[in-house]
């Protein structure tokens, strides 16, 4: 059977730490206790060397699968010849209220698989890797309390397995038949305390009845009644996942070096948190009605953002550190797709538009009701002077390129914002104190610039950088933050431009031309920009509907999506799934939705044109 | 012997001790965490279970620097090297006769003759306590140890 797709994953986790498991029952992919954790098993990366924790049926089979309507359990069922296979796999999570009931494990991931028919031969291959395949695996057998691994400094893996396992030269595997009714259950934990929870057998019913309720009252507090619902759902969900719970951080992806041109260098660790994403997730949540989440995040990002003040890093880990340094383990790749990073070198990067992300995601915050402390403002005001200082410098931009820094027009852009907000929380009492004449002043400085010298009359186009003729489509994202109304002759100029330059398959659109940006996939979350582009006055109506609808067919059988689609082939590409498409699609769902019932939530995408308010 | 001395002293070298053992997992030398594993005796909530565990366990070093001032004065004052050899024997116990019997006395947790029940889910700790860590009985030895020679040096100097 031919190597997993990037599609063939499933993602399931517990608002902590996530796992990919592939069409075939294998856990290929698994950070504990983090998410930026090493890994315990990473056959995605190198199917030799990274390890997995499978479970399948020994003959051929034809598999579907599913969530269980609104949650992220998931279920995978094998057709073979003489029967069918049912498993179920999910990492179990419990109210607050149920943890103060009851010992539960600190992680765990449970699978239960069912006989539904017939007799089926299955095969159980546990081979845990740790540290990416790096740290030789000792497995030891405490009899029911489990197949065991230290891992040193960081705690133990302890398998329950109902059906004993017999251990190999590296990690433990076992055949059996089930026939009708018959049940196995697998449980998984990890603990770095003693003494951990083992949870019985004849418990898992109960755990998995719990966490597809827990997702299911959370789904319930969605508050979006637009079209699309199925697709929103998913995304939300996906996004759940995605927020390390603790903090109220939310990491860009669970994975790290999928690649986005496969056998090229484009792999990264994404299992970190970009401030660039800080708007788009805050909008995304407050717009689903999702409040103590935005609250959490937003919460997160101050907190965060104090640490380095008045200079930003790009990313930070989940509790606002900066992460490791960048550097190669030695895996395979992704289909052959080398290097393996982990950390992040964009860490270290100028990437100026990041104030105006922050900003904005705060005035979102106050717009729905939130305050803030004096310190706070203290901050807010000090990023403001920092961009009046700084705006007009080069820097390596919204995508993160290796190549130098060079004067962004999209980077203008935010910091525009970053000024534009800041005197607008001025305005509504919520700075104390500001050095307004200075933010007016400097804010119509980049007006003046990015309306002139990032304007280009020959191919009539806002341009990526300034004095050239290339575009990106981050330029979509000048009417999003309200600098140029998506409907004026411009922006629907520079649509067109990007139509017709950055055009991929269908609605996918590349993000840029240069530096081979057609040689990786399409960026998904450009197609979602320019659905939202087209539903807040770029375009009709009808226009926005079929390109968001187009969009979603370049989802799994799941609807997650990666970071990329392959026009060519229309298959996933880059870390998966990726939350910035995931909120891109939330937030053109919802623009459509604003558009069908002609109103807006945020201020901003309401205004006829900005310079009339200068 | 000047008992409000034991008892000041006690206190001190009990946070000591409290301190090494949660540094040791901090550190990942040792998965134990005592406080939690007397706590849950008495709730499955891991917050409180954890602060309860935490007064429990000074309470008990507390009761235990008795027995040490005790032990000095029969053995005619304290000094560093007598703390040492209590704080060996302390651990010794701790880890040989208090490991095998804490299955027994806890309602939570498993044992080699029973469980994981929906009830009984907390892995015991094993022979010296090695379920928790292979590292687990040095560490709680070292913290003993420094357990005891704080207290006779602490009361030695103190002229108790």
């Amino acid at each position: 059977m031919a190597a997993p797709t990037i599609d063939d994953y499933a993602i399931i986790g517990d608002c902590r730490s996530a796992a990919l498991v592939s069409r075939e029952g294998s856990i290929d992919w698994l950070c504990w206790p983090r998410f930026d954790s090493p890994s315990l098993f990473a056959a995605i990366l190198d199917p030799e060397k990274g390890g997995r924790f499978s479970i399948r049926p020994t003959g051929r089979f034809l598999a579907t699968r599913r969530y269980l309507p609104d949650t992220n359990v998931l279920e995978t069922r094998f057709f073979t010849p003489t029967g069918t296979l049912r498993l179920t796999d999910l990492m179990p999570v419990a109210s607050e209220e149920q943890k103060r009931k009851e010992i539960l494990p600190d992680h765990e991931v449970l699978r239960e698989l069912v006989c539904e028919e017939g007799d089926v031969d299955l095969e159980v291959d546990y081979d845990p890797r740790p540290r990416f395949g790096t740290t030789p695996p000792k497995l030891r057998q405490h009899g029911k309390f489990g197949l065991r691994m230290s891992l040193p400094r960081l705690g133990e893996l302890v398998l329950l397995s109902e059906l004993p396992l017999q251990r190999r030269s590296q990690g433990a595997s076992a055949r059996a038949r089930l026939s009708a009714g018959e049940r196995l259950i697998f449980r998984m934990v990890y603990t770095a305390e003693a003494p951990t929870a083992l949870l019985p057998f004849e418990e898992a019913p109960a755990s998995i009845r719990r966490t597809a309720r827990w997702w299911r009252d959370w789904v319930a507090r969605l508050k979006y009644d637009g079209p699309y619902r199925p697709a929103v759902t998913r995304s939300a969900l996906a996004l759940r996942l995605l927020i390390y719970a603790p903090s109220g951080a939310v990491v860009a992806a669970p994975t790290t070096s999928l690649p986005e041109q496969l056998g090229a260098e484009k792999n990264w660790d994404y299992r970190y948190c970009w401030l660039r994403d800080a708007s788009f997730i805050v909008r995304a949540l407050f717009g689903l009605g999702y409040h103590a989440e935005a609250e959490a995040f937003v919460s997160w990002l101050l907190h965060t953002t104090r640490l380095t003040r008045p200079r930003l890093n790009v990313l930070y880990d989940v509790f606002g550190e900066v992460t490791e340094s960048e550097h190669d383990v030695p895996l395979s790749g992704y289909r052959g797709s080398r290097p393996v990073r982990v950390g992040n070198k964009a860490q270290d990067q100028l990437q100026l538009d990041v104030y105006g992300e922050v900003i904005d995601a705060a005035c979102q915050y106050i717009n729905e009701g939130g305050v803030f402390d004096r310190e706070t403002e203290r901050m807010l005001v000090s990023f403001g002077e920092y961009v009046c200082k700084h705006w007009c410098e080069p820097d390596e931009g919204i995508w993160e390129v290796r190549t130098g820094r060079v004067p962004h027009v999209h980077s203008r852009v935010l910091c525009w914002t970053a000024l534009d907000r800041l005197l607008d929380l001025h305005r509504k009492g919520h700075l104390s104190k500001a050095p307004v004449e200075e933010f007016v002043k400097t804010r119509a400085r980049i007006q003046e610039e990015v309306r002139t010298r990032g304007w280009d009359e020959g191919i009539q186009s806002y341009v990526q950088v300034l004095g050239t003729r290339h575009i990106d489509a981050a330029l979509l994202l000048i009417s999003w933050y309200g600098f140029e109304h998506a409907a004026s002759p411009r922006m629907k100029k520079t649509y067109a431009r990007i139509r017709k330059e950055l055009h991929a398959d269908g609605s996918l659109l590349y993000r840029y031309s240069v530096l081979g940006g057609k040689k990786e996939g399409a960026f998904g979350i450009c197609g979602f920009w320019a659905a939202e582009f087209l539903a807040r006055g770029g375009g009709s109506l009808s226009e926005a509907r079929e390109t968001f609808e187009d969009l979603l067919r370049y989802g799994n059988d799941l609807g997650l999506f990666s970071e990329e689609i392959d026009p060519e082939s229309g298959g996933s590409l880059g870390n998966f799934p990726q939350g910035f498409t995931h909120v891109g699609l939330i937030n053109a769902a919802l623009a459509i939705h604003e558009r069908i019932h002609g109103r807006t939530r945020l201020p901003h995408h309401d205004l006829p044109h900005r310079e009339e308010m200068a | 012997m000047n008992w409000l001395y034991v008892i000041v002293w006690g206190f001190g070298a009990t946070v000591v001790l409290t301190t090494l053992m949660s540094a040791s997992q901090g550190m990942g030398i040792s998965r134990m965490n005592l406080p939690y594993m007397l706590g849950s005796m008495f709730t499955p909530d891991r917050d409180k279970a954890k602060l309860l565990g935490f007064g429990l366990h000074l309470f008990i070093g507390w009761a235990f620097s008795f027995l040490y001032g005790v032990g000095f004065v029969l053995l005619g004052g304290p000094t560093w090297w007598k703390g040492l050899i209590f704080g060996f024997v302390h651990a010794a116990f701790v880890l040989v006769v208090g490991m095998s019997l804490v299955p027994s006395l806890h309602p939570r947790m498993a044992s080699e003759q029973r469980g994981p029940t929906i009830t009984q889910r907390l892995e015991p700790p094993g022979f010296l306590g090695l379920h928790y860590g292979y590292q687990t009985p040095i560490s709680l030895l070292i913290a003993h140890l420094v357990f005891g020679v704080l207290l006779g040096v602490l009361l030695q100097i103190s002229g108790a």
